[in-house]
């Protein structure tokens, strides 16, 4: 009885290892992700997101909506999406403010796709979700706060 | 191999709306299995949609992206029968594609 409590234990730490090594290998500059934007999504605040997006400052706007719930009970799984009127829109990006890292995620919209997309994204706590589209070579912004009963983040 | 997408592709009024379901784990690397060892970070980054030949919409996802993550979006133009091809690549280098018709 005993002797298997300890293998399991040893095999388990043995995993925990391993573990360890391939979040290693992860976290070192991914050949594979030369196209990602590392810079963007490791950026943990907002100003340094924006920064490196190339987005210095950009305007609030009344023609972006963030659509999302007023309160997510589950903080894995909330709605939202981002439309706007804007002309020629060739970007939209996804930023939560409280998140370990602000961007969940940016969409690139060639001509003829409407700036009108809706995805699902994790967020750890309470934060102000913010849209972020580029229109005419110009930058354009707008927020929602979503309260989180349930963080997504935790284990 | 990870499982397939589901796609929905519908063409209404020569707006086609793209609706697209994809099956990964989406894991952020923070956090801890019950050995209290980080699990790694395991989830797609780039995620493009063609129609016929022509890219609709490219992505790039963070980990915060939730798991078996959801899109939807429009694009103008696009015709009852034509083709969709959705591909994604995780950080893992893997890849999938899968296809569509639009109905």
């Amino acid at each position: 009885m005993n002797t298997q409590r300890r293998q399991v234990l040893k095999t388990g730490s043995g995993a925990a290892l391993l573990a360890i090594l391939a979040a290693a290998g992860i976290v070192t500059p991914g050949i594979a992700l030369a196209d990602w934007n590392k810079a963007a999504f490791d950026a943990k605040s907002m100003a340094d997101t924006l920064k490196a997006l190339g987005a210095v400052s950009p305007t609030e706007s009344k023609d972006v909506q963030v659509t999302g719930p007023d309160i997510a009970e589950n903080g894995a799984v909330v709605p939202v999406g981002v439309s706007s009127t804007l002309p020629n829109v060739t970007m939209v990006a996804i930023l939560i403010e409280k998140n370990p890292n602000a961007l969940a995620a940016s969409f690139v919209l060639p001509e003829g796709t409407e700036a009108n997309v809706q995805t699902r994204v994790k967020m750890g706590q309470t934060s102000n979700v913010y849209a972020l589209v580029k229109s005419d070579g110009q930058f354009f912004m707008a927020t929602k706060e979503i309260k989180v009963t349930l963080g997504g983040c935790g284990g | 191999m990870a499982n397939p997408m589901k796609i929905r592709a519908a063409n209404k009024d020569g707006i086609t709306e793209l609706k697209v379901l994809v099956s990964h784990e989406m894991e952020t690397g923070q956090r801890k299995d019950a050995a209290g060892a980080i699990i790694p970070a395991w989830f797609i980054t780039e995620l493009s949609a063609k129609h016929n030949e022509k890219i609709v919409l490219t992505s790039e996802f963070g980990p915060s992206v939730s798991k078996n993550p959801y899109l939807a979006f429009k694009f103008k133009g696009g015709a009852k029968g034509d083709k969709i091809i959705i591909s994604w690549k995780d950080n893992k280098g893997e890849t999938r594609s899968d296809e569509a018709v639009i109905v």
